[in-house]
């Protein structure tokens, strides 16, 4: 229950939710101009006129005779073949999120259940690893993966993106597994399971929420990585994002920039569907650790 | 945990991070302790009767065949990490000895390749970081004071500049901050300057560039500072209230102590992730006036045809030393943790 004193408006209550207005414009703007306009032409879209252009869409009908257009959605999903990368993305972040959550599930229930020294150095790894920047990684791939003639496919990046998602995995499942008591699994043990049948039987029905929850970001890393898939995969195995910062080299000179604009908007779709369903856990996601200390 | 069991729970995870983390740390050393090799120079000696001439050419199928056999090119040593690109210790030298004030002497290092995206990317790191840790918390009380009912569409909004891709996310503030977007078209006509640009001059790219990177991670502090707003005790609080403490002496008092642990961890996260910072200057095409530790590695992996490992190797080695020098503190503060819970 909130008090008198608590709810009386003060200068306080008034800027902070001005910020919040404020805020909310700033980031929700781009994201509603960028999907309006991606349904113009260039010249609405960047008009150097008059800014109301890519409202009303005045070249647009010019130009099609109607208000607005899918010629960008055409323009990159068919001419510049944007559904090869959306089909490689998807290979890449469904096998990378399966993958690591499987092997993350049993290390991040390992280090929660083992209170020896060499856990805690695991850990502190793994806090070291998560830092790297991905680039200086890549730079020591490269050269051997080329050596191997392994450079190009889509395995090759997979495996690496598991890697690269396994401290991130590990942290946070750890300390989900450190919220599940321990009497669960030991009681199962005592009952004559073993370790792994304790796991198998006991933890594996109650683990989903935390499951679910690294799943989101193994999802997002995967999906939003551009240092690793634009340097280790061939042209046609491309995913979706170096396959627009491709886009922005060669259509910019051929005056197709929509294209590039309808492909970003066609990529932020489904992050879009990802926080209205996942809202919830992925809020829960980025506070576990920080508010349990 | 017995240990025999610990290590097969641990086993497919642990040899992934040693196999694609550990390892290419490594390689990455070694490499930059090679460099390519040079091109097999052959000398040819021809005759006429007015003196014999030398020239030299290049032997392609040598240099091929060396080049395949030893891959890693050539050892150098420190070479690479002394040379002009990197840590230049010469041009360094010579610029202490030719310039006589401290500012003419930076602006003559802040020109080396090197230097010049290790300052950007200290510039990015320490400028977004402040800057969201103070809006964050600010907005998180906002948020907090909000009815119920806008809260949960708030956050919802809230999260997508964070959650979307970074290099889409920058491209799509590039569009509009880009002479011909709604807001580079707007403020040359407020400036009534037809030529103005945010990629022209340096600052102005600087500047386009930390707000980008405020936009992007604003939304991970605030969330958790609004979680972390939920566990104040509302006791102490009260307590306060009643000793006659106004709101915003409650905030500095009260809530910004309790939050402390949080703003450590937030702190944390926002130097890892902002120290990387990369796509942004690909989304925005900022590489003119900006460059960081982490597209300079990617320039070198992306030089045509020969890629430039050495170079990239000796980069990215002390992007892991900027790292790792960035995490002490952490790293020791969690040991000291740790040893005072198991002795």
């Amino acid at each position: 229950m909130a008090t008198r004193a608590e709810s009386r408006i003060s200068p306080l209550v008034v800027i902070s939710t001005a910020l919040v207005a404020v805020w909310l414009v700033i980031a929700a703007f781009p994201f509603i101009w960028t999907l309006w306009g991606s349904f113009k032409v260039q010249g609405d879209f960047f008009s150097k006129a008059d800014w109301r252009n890519a409202l009303y869409g005045v070249h647009t009908i010019q130009e099609t005779g109607n208000a607005s257009t899918g010629a960008g959605y055409q323009g990159a999903w068919v001419q510049e073949e944007f559904y090869r990368a959306a089909m490689n993305t998807s290979i890449v972040v469904f096998f990378t999120v399966v993958i690591s959550l499987t092997i993350g599930t049993l290390g991040g229930f390992a280090l929660a259940r083992s209170g020896k020294r060499y856990a805690f150095w695991i850990l502190m790894a793994a806090l070291v690893f998560r830092a790297m920047p991905h680039i200086t990684l890549v730079s020591g791939y490269l050269l051997p993966f080329f050596e191997w003639n392994i450079w190009g496919i889509l395995p090759t990046t997979i495996v690496v993106l598991v890697a690269i998602n396994q401290p991130f995995t590990l942290w946070m499942l750890h300390s989900f597994f450190l919220n599940i008591p321990r009497e669960m699994d030991e009681s199962a043990m005592v009952d004559g399971c073993t370790r792994f049948q304790a796991f198998r039987y006991v933890i594996i029905p109650v683990m989903w929420p935390g499951v679910i929850t690294t799943g989101l970001f193994s999802f997002l890393l995967a999906y939003n990585d551009f240092a690793v898939t634009s340097m280790l995969l061939s042209e046609q195995n491309e995913t979706m994002i170096p396959k627009i910062a491709s886009f922005l080299g060669t259509t910019q000179v051929e005056g197709n920039v929509m294209f590039a604009v309808a492909a970003v908007v066609s990529a932020t779709a489904p992050l879009f569907m990802l926080v209205l369903f996942f809202q919830r856990q992925i809020v829960s996601g980025l506070t576990t650790g920080a508010v349990k200390g | 945990m017995p240990n025999r069991t610990f290590f097969w729970f641990i086993l497919p995870t642990l040899t992934t991070m040693i196999l694609f983390i550990a390892l290419p740390i490594v390689s990455v050393f070694i490499q930059s302790l090679h460099i390519e090799h040079e091109q097999v120079i052959l000398v040819s000696e021809s005759c006429d009767p007015f003196g014999c001439t030398e020239t030299t050419s290049v032997d392609t199928e040598a240099t091929e065949k060396l080049r395949r056999e030893q891959p890693l090119g050539r050892f150098n040593g420190l070479g690479t990490y002394i040379n002009r690109s990197h840590l230049a210790f010469e041009e360094v030298r010579e610029a202490w000895g030719a310039t006589d004030t401290m500012g003419a002497f930076f602006s003559r290092i802040l020109n080396l390749p090197f230097y010049k995206a290790l300052a950007f990317t200290l510039t990015y790191t320490f400028v977004v970081t402040p800057f969201v840790l103070v809006l964050g918390l600010a907005i998180a009380v906002g948020i907090n004071n909000l009815p119920k009912l806008v809260k949960g569409p708030t956050i919802f909004v809230s999260l997508l500049p964070m959650i979307v891709t970074p290099l889409v996310g920058s491209l799509i503030l590039f569009w509009m901050v880009d002479g011909d977007g709604i807001i580079g078209a707007t403020l040359q006509r407020i400036y009534d300057d037809n030529a103005l640009s945010l990629k022209a001059s340096p600052a102005l790219t600087w500047i386009m560039l930390i707000v980008y990177g405020v936009w992007h991670i604003l939304p991970f502090s605030f969330i958790v500072f609004y979680a972390g707003l939920q566990t104040v005790p509302r006791e102490t609080l009260e307590s306060a209230m009643i000793d006659g403490a106004t709101k915003w002496q409650r905030i500095i008092h009260v809530i910004v102590p309790h939050l402390m642990p949080i703003v450590i961890f937030v702190t944390l996260i926002l130097l890892m992730d902002n120290f990387r910072v990369f796509e942004p200057i690909v989304g925005f095409s900022a590489e003119a006036h900006a460059q960081s530790l982490s597209w300079i590695i990617f320039k070198d992996l992306r030089e045509s045809a020969n890629p430039l490992y050495s170079s990239a190797g000796a980069t990215s080695m002390m992007t892991i030393l900027g790292v790792a020098i960035l995490l002490t503190p952490v790293l020791i503060r969690t040991w000291r943790d740790f040893r005072r819970r198991s002795p």
